[in-house]
């Protein structure tokens, strides 16, 4: 039997992977969608693990919620990356540094 | 959860907005380019007619509705009411500038007014769940306005910015409640209220849950040191959608911070005023002094943001009914002049051009001097100079932090403001005293013309009769 620490320790861990490749990555910006997209699911496995201990199903209602909007962001993360690929033909994170001061 | 009419009658400012903003969308596209006026007029008429649905339904006391997820309190009907007005300012301003920039498609007034629905959501949220879709639906709808002129590199770099840094802050945020979640097994707040009341808690949980929490919140509102992305987007981003992020969502910001805070967590309200503290101490520094340095007026605007957000955590970190009250007073203040400042800036603008940098500014007075006394009531109601409403706002904050003995902190808000004073009065030396670069005439329609001589007025009106205003947000606290 797992016990809940664990859940909490996995969510942790994916959690910090996911900040730390949002700031570490210089590269490309499909990257930093991808984190994003961990950095939910870390949460979501929190809540589940928490909603499993507590018997109380409200922690999963809100994972279904978080996943939905997971969805729709994605969708406007990579339509802005299209935007932003079009004006300038390149997606790399270093190329973005037009404003600055 | 049973079912109930009113429930309905409770929630018909949000139903109809949805409704009505969803029409505003379908009409759009039955129209030819030019035609969009009234996609225009459409957009104002359902500002008006959900303003007087909210003015109709409501209610003196705190009413809850969808089985704790909805609450319907006086703030939130002061505060709807407020949005209603400032977006419409926006939208009346906007147009011009849409016009000017080729884009204005209908999409604007609907992802507009689609964020309006956001920030009515949070206002009204009574649960982690509800605030975190309401959160959401201003975020997604902010993002894609940013990148709203599709040719313009600054545009969608902000927006690639703005999207990556606000979901980031929505992770912080979740995590934060999961961990909530998981400390007191539930999600609405006053439930949360009530367990943390009893003490059956585990702290470490809990505590861990606040600071996520409260970084969340800081990043949403834009406090340092979570304050990068707001000086880009509001750069990048075209003028007319600077002026809606820079001026509505701060005040539903304010109230998404009363509802987790002083709602949900206030027996933490210790640790998290300690938390507070730094971020509005670093807030009103950082803001105020790199503003010095910047040669780009939206840039400036957007750190003079900044330490107004720090002003603003002046009257939560109070934590009395006349700190809250003066909070909102100065969020729903600041709001107002801010979309002053932009309203202007389009104001200044033209075909093919943007007023961006200080010197655009020049010599406004031999341009237009009306419109130049406009734009120097705002810098000084952003300054605080009497008797302007911004003097006001902080003398509100002021006293409400040297009530609760926080004397230094007072010192310290009050020293940053008088650095603070020099870039807004450097702007107001050139519009009087420096040569004008160009002396073509200002063009704008007559309703901008008539928005902005009110919103301008208005700095001067309420800083006569403060009280009136003022009494409004010391009674929905009561």
């Amino acid at each position: 039997m797992l016990a809940l620490s664990d859940f909490l320790i996995l969510s942790a861990l994916l959690f910090s992977i996911s900040i730390a490749g949002i700031f570490l990555n210089r590269k490309n910006v499909l990257i930093l969608l991808m984190c994003i997209e961990l950095l939910l699911l870390a949460v979501n496995i929190n809540f589940i693990a928490f909603s499993y201990y507590l018997g109380d199903t409200a922690g999963q209602v809100f994972v279904f919620f978080v996943l939905t909007v997971a969805a729709a962001e994605a969708a406007i993360g990579l339509a802005i990356l299209v935007v932003l690929f079009r004006s300038r033909r390149s997606i790399n994170v270093e190329d973005l540094d037009a404003l600055k001061g | 959860m049973s079912f109930d009419h009113t429930m309905l009658y409770l929630t018909a400012p949000e139903i109809t907005l949805a409704l009505l903003a969803s029409a505003v969308l379908l009409l759009d596209s039955f129209l030819k380019p030019s035609q969009r006026v009234l996609t225009y007029i459409a957009t104002l008429l359902s500002l008006l007619i959900v303003f007087m649905v909210t003015f109709a339904t409501h209610v003196d006391s705190s009413l809850m509705a969808f089985d704790g997820q909805y609450i319907r309190d006086p703030m939130s009907d002061v505060l709807k009411l407020s949005l209603f007005v400032l977006m419409a300012f926006v939208f009346v301003y906007a147009k011009d500038d849409l016009r000017r920039r080729g884009s204005e498609r209908g999409e604007f007034y609907a992802l507009g007014l689609f964020a309006l629905l956001g920030m009515m959501i949070m206002i009204s949220a009574a649960s982690f769940l509800s605030l975190y879709l309401g959160l959401e639906l201003l975020a997604l709808c902010l993002y894609a306005l940013v990148a709203f002129q599709r040719n313009s590199a600054s545009g969608s770099e902000a927006a690639m910015k703005y999207f990556v840094l606000g979901a980031l802050a929505s992770g912080l945020l979740l995590y934060g409640i999961s961990m909530v979640y998981g400390a007191t097994g539930q999600l609405g707040f006053a439930a949360i209220a009530e367990r943390l009341q009893q003490g059956q808690v585990d702290a470490v949980v809990m505590s861990f849950g606040l600071v996520f929490v409260v970084l969340g919140l800081a990043f949403k509102l834009g406090a340092v040191p979570f304050h990068m992305w707001v000086p880009d987007v509001y750069q990048g981003a075209p003028t007319s959608v600077t002026a809606l992020i820079g001026s509505a969502p701060k005040v539903a910001a304010f109230a998404m911070a009363m509802r987790i805070l002083v709602d949900a967590l206030p027996s933490m309200q210790e640790q998290w005023q300690l938390m507070l503290i730094i971020l509005a101490v670093l807030s009103l520094a950082v803001g105020n002094i790199v503003a010095i340095a910047q040669t780009n007026i939206k840039r400036m605007l957007a750190y003079s943001t900044i330490s107004h957000v720090g002003f603003i955590l002046l009257g939560l970190i109070a934590g009395t009914t006349v700190g809250y009250a003066s909070a909102m007073f100065y969020a729903l203040v600041y709001a107002l002049t801010a979309l002053g400042g932009f309203g202007l800036l389009m104001f200044i603008s033209r075909q093919g051009f943007d007023a961006e940098n200080l010197h655009d500014l020049k010599g406004l007075n031999e341009r237009s001097p009306w419109y130049a006394l406009m734009m120097m009531l705002v810098l000084f109601s952003m300054a605080g100079v009497p008797p302007t409403v911004g003097f006001f706002a902080k003398l509100a904050v002021l006293d409400a932090i040297i009530r609760v003995d926080l004397l230094w902190l007072a010192i310290t808000a009050v020293i940053f403001s008088v650095i603070g004073a020099f870039y807004y009065l450097r702007v107001i030396k050139m519009m009087y005293f420096d040569k004008a670069e160009c002396s073509e005439p200002l063009q704008a329609s007559t309703d901008t013309r008539f928005a902005l001589s009110l919103n301008g007025l208005a700095m001067i009106g309420l800083g006569i009769m403060p009280s009136a205003l003022m009494s409004v947000c010391a009674s929905v606290f009561a």
